[in-house]
């Protein structure tokens, strides 16, 4: 096994983890440091292994190989009770028969910690969540958010070296789900603790993370900021995963350094920027990722000046949804539908179904990869 | 992985009571009696494998006829505790809601929280020559002189049906609360009668409630004791009396191992077949 | 027939009657046997002669009351004994045998269970002849191969204890794993997580949690050993516990004593029942 030199500003550092039930590989040669203070996201669909995953690093589950490290110090041989790190559950696990003090006082009382520190430390941490009234309060007598916030506060206190978040949000309703993204971010950077938050949820990961990994089949297939994941997806998955894309698969035809000239299966010629490896030869079959909000959209030819791809298409359905509006096309000669984002600047307001419009977007805006085996 | 030995320790020390409890006070004092009722007495302190104590309950007509007789009577006090119970269940479960429903579900609980030695007492002092139902009758002219209501099997059958009411009446009201009304009503809507809503709708979801209720009614009425006892005098010729009298009275344990014995593979058998017949398991019953 | 198909008047009437009726049959031997432990007259049924309180308080026979007839005072006492016994063995036990199977896994899990379930099944007087049994063959066993004998298991309080805890046992086995069986896990590991051994986990989270359904079991177990017959019978010896002393001058006619005896037990099983389904009402479901 490489042995990597412990680095002094990485919180948490994992070597090539692996976890196996039966025939079954959960967490697939894993490895990742997440950097002191940042807030990092492990994002995947439900079985891609991250609950499994986190649960290594909080100690429930042992790895069958590798090396977890908090600040250059193995962890692996510890029981749960004994790591620096703490945990929100996913349904946050707050005890029911204590109150909102005493769930916080739990961990600084299995330390011995006197009387008065607790106190003190308890009094600390709920100002600095914002919830000093609920001292007193029964959990059952909390709303979602604060019951959110407690779970945070009740880890906080413990001052660990990482907290764990295994999709706190998941059970909430969405306009609470959407607030609680942004409080939980201004909390982070507030506390200067370093969060590894999981999540399936890619609008989660993005708003919230300094860094992304998005994992699949117990591996790890991209890390980097949200930003990256976003405009340069380095496998089909990632494309496909991280936000809403138009999908082609097709063949290559011709292929120069870094663009292709792609046939689709529906008879479509598009040209598309490569990405991700292995490199493409003549014949290949490839995905193309098209994001909505790349595609122009005009009343007339000229309106798709600039672009590679160009196609005519009549309005099939109109999707309002304020600032996410969208209109699906539809392609007249292969009758496939795409999505194309709808611009706010106010000449389309009139669009109506059954319309001709055209499209156009850059082949650089169009990434292919080769699909998947 | 394997496991770390203090855990494998915890779980040894977790079997610990089960082990203790089980075998020391369930199996093998049970495995025991059946070694004792297969044995007799040859010489003083001397005895031989045998089968004749099974031979003597079956040879002997006042022993089998008791047998026979416990047996039936507490089928029929099954069928009448599950007659009389259903429709009260059915209208605590379906009939009333909210408070009044708590109420009269607590109040079918009631018995149960009393000694059956009190509720007995209670029967003889309403059943008995100098009793109350007794002096109402003589009283309201239906009798010219007071009668005797004890120890005859009816007095029987009413301290049967009576102790056993609790046990017959909880699972029915849960099986039947758990009815949605909507069927009821779909039975209804599609053109049924309230007799064919009972028969195809209301009676077969409320069967596993049916299944559990009568086979514990079944099963406590065969070994019951106090109430035949009591409440049938010297007549009343229940098999758990039979057992009593072979051990305490006659000191003659051979047999009345036997005779428990024999009580346990009926009461066993029956408890099976009652849960294969509604397709049950024992497991199920008691959740 | 529920209340939205509308039903004919005649037929709402006659099972209103019919349920009325239910619950007169229901109510009336307890009704009858807390009345006359008032009535003023040597035997517990009619004429009513007018209300006493000397079965309760009366000091001199023949009306002796409750609280000077020391053989009766002195068998609750036995029974109490017995009932604090059973009730903390089985107890325990039950919480061991609830952690056993809501959590772990072992061969034969299925047929264990199925041997815990057993007790309910046997008659409680062939479960009190079979440890009756049982207990001679290891007196003479033990005479046999030690020349000790174990007065200990002769017929008396140890084996009435003994016998009730062996039925006893199922029962507080099934109320404590209902119980474990809501318990969501991740708050033991969320203890864990914040530092606490599993030892800790269990006796600060877990244990808690259970208190519910540990006091009723606690309380059934209480009433039912109060109230049990079939098994003590075989089983006890000189001490009688109250439900035998009631037996016997039951059999022999008593003065309504008895029935303030009765009356007691009611108020006193009554209140703890309220205790136990208070208790139990769930105020931490999630």
């Amino acid at each position: 096994m490489p042995v990597t030199s412990p680095s002094t500003d990485a919180d948490l550092e994992c070597v090539q983890l692996v976890k196996r039930f039966g025939d079954f590989t959960a967490v697939d040669d894993v490895s990742f440091t997440i950097a002191e203070g940042s807030f990092f996201s492990i994002l995947g669909p439900s079985g891609c292994g991250k609950t499994t995953l986190l649960r290594m690093i909080a100690g429930f589950q042992r790895p069958d190989g590798g090396d977890i490290r908090i600040k250059g110090k193995s962890i692996v041989a510890l029981p749960p009770n004994r790591r620096p790190v703490n945990m929100v559950f996913q349904h946050l696990a707050l005890f029911p028969m204590m109150t909102v003090e005493q769930n916080i006082a739990y961990g600084l009382k299995r330390r011995k910690a006197s009387r008065a520190e607790i106190a003190r430390k308890v009094a600390a941490v709920l100002e600095r969540v914002g919830l000093p009234e609920l001292a007193g309060k029964r959990i059952d007598q909390l709303s979602g958010g604060q019951k959110q916030r407690i779970a945070i506060a009740r880890c906080l206190v413990l001052e660990p070296a990482l907290l764990l978040l295994d999709e706190p949000l998941g059970a909430l309703d969405l306009k609470l789900r959407e607030r609680l993204k942004v409080e939980l971010k201004e909390l982070q950077a507030q506390v200067g603790t370093t969060f590894a938050y999981i999540t399936h949820d890619q609008s989660e990961a993005l708003v919230m993370s300094d860094q992304v990994a998005v994992m699949d089949r117990g591996r790890f297939v991209q890390v980097g900021t949200p930003q990256q994941l976003y405009f340069e997806p380095r496998t089909a998955f990632v494309a496909g995963f991280v936000g809403d894309s138009n999908r082609w698969s097709g063949r290559v035809e011709d292929t120069n350094g870094t663009e292709a000239i792609v046939i689709t299966t529906n008879g479509l010629t598009m040209i598309a920027t490569r990405a991700g490896e292995p490199a493409l030869s003549k014949g290949d079959a490839v995905d193309i990722f098209v994001r909505p909000e790349a595609i122009v959209l005009g009343r007339d030819a000229d309106g798709a000046g600039g672009c590679e791809n160009r196609l005519p298409g009549r309005v099939e359905s109109l999707l309002f949804d304020g600032a996410n509006s969208r209109v699906m096309v539809r392609h007249p000669a292969t009758g496939g539908d795409i999505m194309v984002a709808l611009p706010q600047t106010g000449e389309l307001m009139g669009l109506r179904r059954g319309e001709d419009v055209y499209l156009g977007w850059r082949a650089r805006q169009a990434t292919c990869f080769a699909a998947a085996p | 992985m394997s496991t770390p030995p203090q855990i494998r320790l915890g779980l040894l020390l977790l079997f610990a009571p089960i082990v203790f409890w089980l075998a020391l006070l369930v199996i093998l004092p049970h495995v025991d009696m059946l070694l004792i009722s297969l044995r007799v007495r040859v010489a003083p302190r001397e005895y031989a494998t045998s089968l004749a104590n099974y031979a003597e309950f079956f040879t002997e007509p006042l022993y089998w006829n008791t047998f026979a007789r416990t047996a039936i009577m507490s089928v029929t006090a099954t069928v009448m505790t599950l007659l009389i119970a259903f429709p009260v269940s059915y209208y605590i479960a379906k009939m009333v809601r909210g408070r009044s429903k708590t109420f009269l579900f607590l109040l079918c609980l009631t018995p149960f929280w009393v000694s059956e030695l009190v509720r007995t007492f209670g029967w003889m002092i309403l059943l008995r020559e100098t009793g109350i139902v007794s002096s109402l009758l003589l009283w309201s002219g239906l009798t010219d002189a007071r009668v005797e209501l004890l120890y005859n099997d009816a007095a029987i059958m009413v301290g049967l049906v009576y102790t056993s009411m609790l046990f017959m009446v909880v699972p029915l009201v849960t099986t039947l609360d758990s009815l949605d009304d909507s069927l009821v009503e779909a039975g209804y809507d599609l053109g049924g009668n309230s007799f064919t809503v009972m028969r195809h709708i209301v009676i077969p979801h409320a069967m596993p409630g049916i299944a559990s209720g009568s086979i514990v009614v079944f099963m406590l009425t065969l070994g019951n004791y106090l109430t035949p006892k009591l409440l049938g005098g010297k007549d009343s010729l229940w098999f758990t009396d039979q057992i009593y009298t072979q051990f305490i009275t006659r000191f003659n344990w051979e047999l009345g191992s036997a005779f428990g014995f024999l009580l346990l593979v009926l009461s066993s058998a029956i408890v099976w077949i009652g849960l294969k017949l509604s397709g049950q398991t024992l497991s199920a019953t008691v959740r | 027939m529920i209340p939205s198909i509308p039903q004919p008047p005649a037929f709402r009437v006659a099972y209103g009657a019919y349920v009325t009726l239910f619950f007169l049959y229901l109510i009336a031997p307890l009704v009858v046997v807390a009345a006359f432990a008032f009535n003023d007259s040597l035997f517990p049924s009619l004429p009513w002669n007018g209300f006493t309180l000397d079965w309760f308080f009366g000091d001199r026979q023949p009306r002796l009351g409750l609280f000077h007839d020391h053989p009766l005072l002195r068998s609750i006492g036995v029974s109490a004994f017995v009932a604090v016994w059973v009730s903390v063995l089985s107890v325990a036990a039950g919480t061991c045998n609830a952690f056993l199977f809501e959590r772990e896994t072992f061969p034969f899990r299925d047929l264990l269970y199925v041997l815990m379930l057993a007790p309910l099944v046997i008659p409680g007087v062939i479960l009190g002849i079979s440890i009756l049994v049982f207990s001679n063959t290891v007196i003479n066993s033990v005479d046999a191969v030690l020349g000790v004998e174990i007065d200990a298991l002769r017929p008396g309080l140890l084996l009435v204890v003994l016998g009730q805890f062996a039925f006893l046992t199922t029962i507080t086995t099934l109320v404590i794993s209902a119980r474990l069986r809501k318990f969501d896990v991740s708050l033991e590991e969320a203890a864990s997580n914040l530092g606490a051994t599993r030892m800790t986990a269990i006796r600060t989270v877990t244990i808690p949690y259970l208190k519910p359904a540990l006091v009723g079991a606690g309380i059934v177990a209480f009433l039912m050993s109060f109230e049990n017959f079939n098994t003590t019978l075989m089983l006890v010896g000189s001490d009688a516990p109250l439900t035998i002393t009631m037996y016997d001058r039951l059999r022999e006619g008593s003065t309504p004593v008895l029935n303030a005896v009765s009356l007691l037990l009611m108020v006193v099983s009554g209140v703890l029942g309220l205790i136990s389904i208070f208790v139990q009402r769930d105020r931490t479901a999630p």
